[in-house]
């Protein structure tokens, strides 16, 4: 019997799973961001401060918001900036990584270069700093997030495509008459995207958490809007004074979201590493 | 000089070459011309340029001086290389990502005799290249570029990693296509009787090199 659940239960299908239960998780935070009015969060004195109820499942905050749609229409903003940071950070890494790896010389030193200076300024600052120039508010974090998240990724993609250039089986593609168009999708690509996926997941949850970080400061989304990092920046005052619920459930959410990624990048990294390939 | 005619001759003229612009030369002036059909072992002490020039030789590198011939002609830029190579190292010579089965396949389709001859099992087929030794990765390496496009055969060292009944297994096979279709082999050995056994004629690189 154990035996038997274990075949059933193997690493393509634990894979399946976490991949779906995160693209759930994502697609359901997006939607229901884009369906709830902000009449379901609207202010009512009569409701400061309501523990975790039926009718407010994840209780009020000290305007008498619901706590439930705030976290859920929040949540839903932090996982289009970290979309959208996400597919601008990488489109940028990939651009830079496979052009410093191909042209070399002077293009390589320049893109090394540029790695070096944003790597150099602390990543707080410089998101302060482009948020700032762009005028704050849900633009300035936008900017800010997606244009701070490329250099690991460039020089990951770097590395990666000098390797496989010089690699024999690629010059021996080459020689058995296949075009750079062929030996770029059979042998370059899948050796990219576990690294472009360990780039994802690792990119998602940081984007998240400088949103947070920069709104937590004053220099992102204007209080009103509910994102993640408003939420909880306006729960850290009342923590203390035994408001518990008011940090935990959009805490909770946020975790959530940032495990489920995890996991399935970290299973799909497994399944398509030859090393855990055929367990 | 059997099957004259089929292939074509392969010539290395005036051949000079290093790796940087002013580290020493590994390579000066050298000159090696094989016909159609003739085994040439080419002998010489390690780091002596054996590598490096039959990577010339199979147009995997250029030579900084002096030019490889195919017939006369210098190699076409695309299309199958009539002059293949096997290496030394077969696990860097294949995908690590790729299965077996597609990593033979990448240009042909040997058929099943030619698989039995070889040695290589259907089992294999489905197996990654890291779950596969040395001496039957070369297997798969010296197939691949078997096909019917390939009219010389530049062997870099490839029975070392080999026991000596496989040694004798694969370079039979090597032998016998090459006798079939007239296909000329430059073979880079260490080991003399190989050498004497294999080919028609031996080279020592570091006499016709002008270094």
């Amino acid at each position: 019997m154990d035996e038997e659940k274990s075949i059933f239960w193997n690493r393509r299908r634990q894979t399946a799973c976490s991949i779906w239960a995160a693209v759930a998780y994502l697609a359901i935070g997006l939607l229901a961001g884009l369906l709830i009015s902000p009449q379901w969060y609207q202010v009512d004195y009569h409701m400061v401060f309501a523990p975790p109820s039926f009718i407010h499942p994840f209780g009020t905050d000290y305007m008498g918001r619901d706590m439930f749609f705030r976290s859920l229409k929040g949540l839903s903003n932090s996982i289009m900036v970290g979309l959208a940071s996400t597919a601008v950070s990488s489109v940028i890494a990939l651009a830079l990584g496979v052009a410093a790896a191909v042209k070399g010389g002077v293009v390589d030193r320049f893109v090394n270069w540029c790695v070096d200076l944003c790597m150099g300024i602390p990543h707080l600052i410089l998101l302060l700093l482009i948020s700032f120039m762009m005028g704050r508010g849900a633009k300035g974090v936008l900017a800010a997030v997606a244009l701070t998240h490329w250099p690991e990724l460039t020089r990951l993609v770097r590395a990666e495509v000098l390797q496989i250039c010089s690699a024999q089986y690629v010059q021996a593609s080459y020689r058995m008459g296949k075009s750079w168009l062929q030996v770029a999708w059979s042998h370059m690509v899948p050796q990219m995207l576990p690294v472009y996926l360990i780039g994802v997941v690792l990119l998602f949850p940081h984007a998240i958490m400088h949103e947070a970080a920069v709104t937590f400061l004053g220099f992102g989304f204007p209080a009103e809007v509910p994102a993640i990092g408003v939420v909880l920046s306006e729960s850290m005052s009342y923590i203390a004074t035994g408001k518990w619920w008011m940090a935990v459930f959009p805490g909770l959410l946020l975790l959530l979201a940032v495990l489920l990624l995890d996991v399935a990048g970290e299973n799909l990294k497994r399944l398509v590493n030859p090393n855990s390939g055929n367990e | 000089m059997q099957n004259k005619g089929i292939g074509q001759v392969l010539e290395a003229k005036d051949v000079s070459f290093r790796y940087q612009k002013n580290s020493p030369w590994v390579l000066k002036g050298v000159n090696l011309t094989v016909g159609p059909g003739e085994r040439v072992a080419l002998v010489g002490p390690s780091g002596s340029g054996k590598s490096t020039l039959s990577r010339i030789l199979a147009g995997y590198e250029k030579p900084c001086q002096g030019e490889v011939l195919w017939g006369g002609e210098p190699f076409e830029g695309s299309g199958y290389c009539p002059v293949q190579m096997v290496g030394q190292h077969p696990e860097q010579a294949v995908n690590p990502r790729w299965k077996m089965g597609k990593i033979l396949t990448e240009c042909w389709e040997p058929d099943e005799g030619l698989l039995q001859r070889m040695g290589i099992e259907q089992a294999w087929m489905g197996r990654w290249p890291i779950e596969l030794s040395g001496g039957e990765l070369q297997r798969f390496c010296i197939l691949r570029v078997l096909g019917p496009g390939t009219k010389f055969l530049v062997c870099d060292e490839i029975s070392a990693m080999l026991d000596a009944v496989t040694q004798a297994q694969v370079w039979q096979v090597v032998l016998e296509e090459a006798r079939r279709r007239g296909m000329g082999i430059v073979a880079v050995t260490h080991n003399m009787a190989l050498a004497k056994r294999v080919c028609s004629r031996i080279v020592e690189l570091p006499k016709i090199n002008g270094i």
